[in-house]
């Protein structure tokens, strides 16, 4: 067991991962992604919609295989999953998945899954009630089972049964999306809290981008298959530097009671089997410039031809 | 705008639901309006989802209903199963919080998108086929042609929303019931959405019932807002209106829930 106490606790490197179907083309959902969060960190992943979030998270989790490059956690690499077999390296990670119900077991009450993860954590004393309190939810909650709750509340105990497990790196895939924005920013702190006190990461992928900004260190922002820029979020916030990026924030809708509709990103979105030469965005890109369409921009932080050295002071 | 002419497309009065003696409606009152989209907000358990389910009758086993449901003449609460089935899809559709309910997991998307078409339209098979690859490419999902063979687990969770979207859209439906419908969506794929939504009211007509906790989304597309609490709509008026200024304490404490950006606190 060597982990070295400076390296990241989750470090992806260079990620590809493909969906085969038989007589399908093949889809590149990850085309080449490098990520890091850090013991104490709270990473957010934001992107377009299928451009490949959950197959990253999926794949840190071993459920899908890379077709090249690494994932280490706690700098032991991930292998995909046998049927008996667990992976050493998975042991104290956590996912609670996008769609509530894969991470719930509908024939069970909900205290006696939450008490799984007290298990995990080799927790005895803590009741399960205590964990639904602390998601917001009443503590009579624990002997219903999944379906008898509204959309939101099981999302809140897919989150409650993941925090029991006291996990080294939490995964959180849109764990939160259905809440509004009060019990949002109380669950999100309280995944906050558990990866800043006990030293374990979370990357936190979302499509809320007002949350992410509320509890994420640094953010990483995904397009088609590849992270095009990371930075520490107040600095992605006030100076977004991708064009996508740009795109992405501006879009985001005001509660000002206007009645304006945001913009769309100019163009189709893209089809992973078929990715377009060059950059990626160039197709869809304002500032797309002759290089964009021949050549991929294969840097960080920011992968784009306009910040290969340095922004140029032209425009 | 062709909301002039008739108003009122579906009135719901005095909704009361219980399931297993627990009250979970407690007397809800929305009109929904041709060519508007009438939001829908409320803390999480509040019965949102519940008011939509009613509509369809698709309420839990063991659910006791009371009130009015009124959609072309008729109470939908008192309409029986197979007249329902005639209204249900083709006349009032829905799109469900979780989009597993809305798509069958072992049908082609294809499938899904066409059986109603023909089924209620009474459309061909090269029309609705047509007409589905057409509807995907609306809901923006890439390589439409392609999709339409494919099955539900082989896209996105975003995809699975919004090609649920596109069937609940395909039967080209009076009334729509889109409960959190662009909860998996990034900020530009859900504009995309969201104007689609828009046009429908706009220039067919469409009325929309849009249960979002985003009151961000509330504000670009909805005509009307309501609130709920616990069982109740506690506030309804017009989008600018509540908003901004909201009347009732729990509307007002969802906009002060609204996340301050960090360095619009003390630094
Ligand atoms: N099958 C069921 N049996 C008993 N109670 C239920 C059942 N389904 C839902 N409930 C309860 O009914 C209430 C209303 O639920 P509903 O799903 O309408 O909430 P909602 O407003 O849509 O919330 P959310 O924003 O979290 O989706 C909740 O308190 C929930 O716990
Ligand atoms: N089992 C599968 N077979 C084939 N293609 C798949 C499969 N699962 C996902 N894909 C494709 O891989 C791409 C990435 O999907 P993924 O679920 O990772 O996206 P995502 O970023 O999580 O999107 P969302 O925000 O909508 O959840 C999509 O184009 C999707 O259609
Ligand atoms: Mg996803
Ligand atoms: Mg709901």
């Amino acid at each position: 067991m060597t982990v070295p106490p400076t390296g990241p606790l989750l470090s992806v490197e260079d990620l590809v991962v493909e969906h085969r179907t038989p007589g399908r083309p093949v889809v590149r959902a990850v085309a080449g992604a490098s990520l890091r969060v850090a013991a104490g960190e709270v990473v957010g992943l934001v992107g377009e919609s299928g451009c490949g979030k959950s197959t990253l998270a999926r794949a840190v989790c071993g459920l899908h295989g890379a077709a090249s490059g690494r994932i280490l956690v706690g700098g032991h690499p991930v292998r995909p999953l046998g049927l008996r077999r667990r992976d050493p390296a998975l042991t104290g990670v956590q996912m609670v998945f996008q769609d509530p119900y894969s991470s719930l077991n509908p024939r069970r009450r909900v205290g006696a899954q939450i008490a799984d993860g007290l298990r995990t954590a080799g927790d005895t004393t803590t009741d399960p009630a205590d964990l639904l309190e602390r998601v917001g939810l009443p503590r009579a909650f624990a002997s219903r089972h999944p379906h008898e709750f509204s959309g939101g509340q099981r999302q809140r105990i897919a989150v409650a049964r993941a925090l029991a497990a006291r996990p080294s790196l939490l995964i959180g895939d849109e764990p939160i999306s259905a809440l509004d924005a009060s019990a949002q920013a109380q669950v999100a702190r309280l995944m906050r809290d558990l990866a800043v006190e006990s030293g374990a990461g979370l990357l936190f992928i979302s499509h809320d981008l007002s949350v992410v900004r509320l509890i994420a260190d640094r953010i990483a922002v995904m397009y088609l298959g590849k992270i095009v820029e990371t930075g520490p979020t107040a600095e992605v916030w006030a100076d977004p530097r991708h064009p996508y990026t740009r795109g992405l924030l501006a879009a985001i809708p005001s509660p000002d009671g206007a009645g304006v509709l945001p913009a769309e990103l100019p163009g189709d979105v893209p089809d992973p089997a078929d990715p377009p030469a060059g950059c990626r965005f160039h197709p869809r890109c304002p500032l797309v410039m002759d290089a964009c369409r021949e050549r991929e921009p294969d840097f960080g932080p920011v992968a784009c031809w306009l910040h290969e050295v340095e922004p140029s002071p032209s425009s | 705008m062709t909301a002039g002419r008739k108003t009122a497309a579906l009135t719901i009065e005095g909704l009361r639901v219980a399931i297993g003696g627990h009250d979970v409606l407690r007397g809800v009152d929305l009109t929904l309006e041709a060519g508007r989209v009438h939001g829908l907000a409320g803390e999480s358990g509040s019965g949102k989802t519940m008011t939509g389910l009613a509509v369809l009758g698709l309420l839990p086993h063991g659910s006791r209903t009371s009130g009015r449901i009124e959609f072309a003449g008729r109470n939908l609460l008192e309409t029986p199963v197979r007249e329902l089935d005639e209204v249900r899809g083709a006349k009032i559709a829905m799109v469900f919080q979780d989009p597993a309910t809305s798509l069958h997991p072992m049908l082609t998307v294809e499938r899904q998108l066409t059986e109603h078409m023909r089924h209620h339209l009474g459309v061909g098979r090269k029309e609705a086929r047509e007409r589905a690859a057409g509807l995907l490419a609306k809901v923006r999902i890439p390589g439409p042609e392609e999709a339409l063979k494919r099955y539900p687990h082989q896209f996105s969770g975003g995809m699975r929303q919004r090609i649920a979207v596109a069937v609940a859209l395909a039967c080209e439906p009076e009334v729509l019931i889109a409960d959190e419908p662009t909860t998996a969506l990034d900020v530009t794929v859900q504009a995309g959405i969201l104007r689609l939504l828009r046009g429908l009211c706009d220039d067919l007509g469409l009325a929309v019932l849009l249960v979002t906790h985003d009151l961000g989304v509330m504000s670009a597309v909805a005509d009307e807002v309501s609130v709920m609490k616990d069982g109740l709509v506690v506030e309804t008026g017009p989008r600018g209106r509540v908003l901004r200024e909201p009347r009732h304490p729990y509307t007002r404490s969802l906009l002060d829930a609204l996340p301050v950006p960090p360095e619009e606190k003390s630094p």
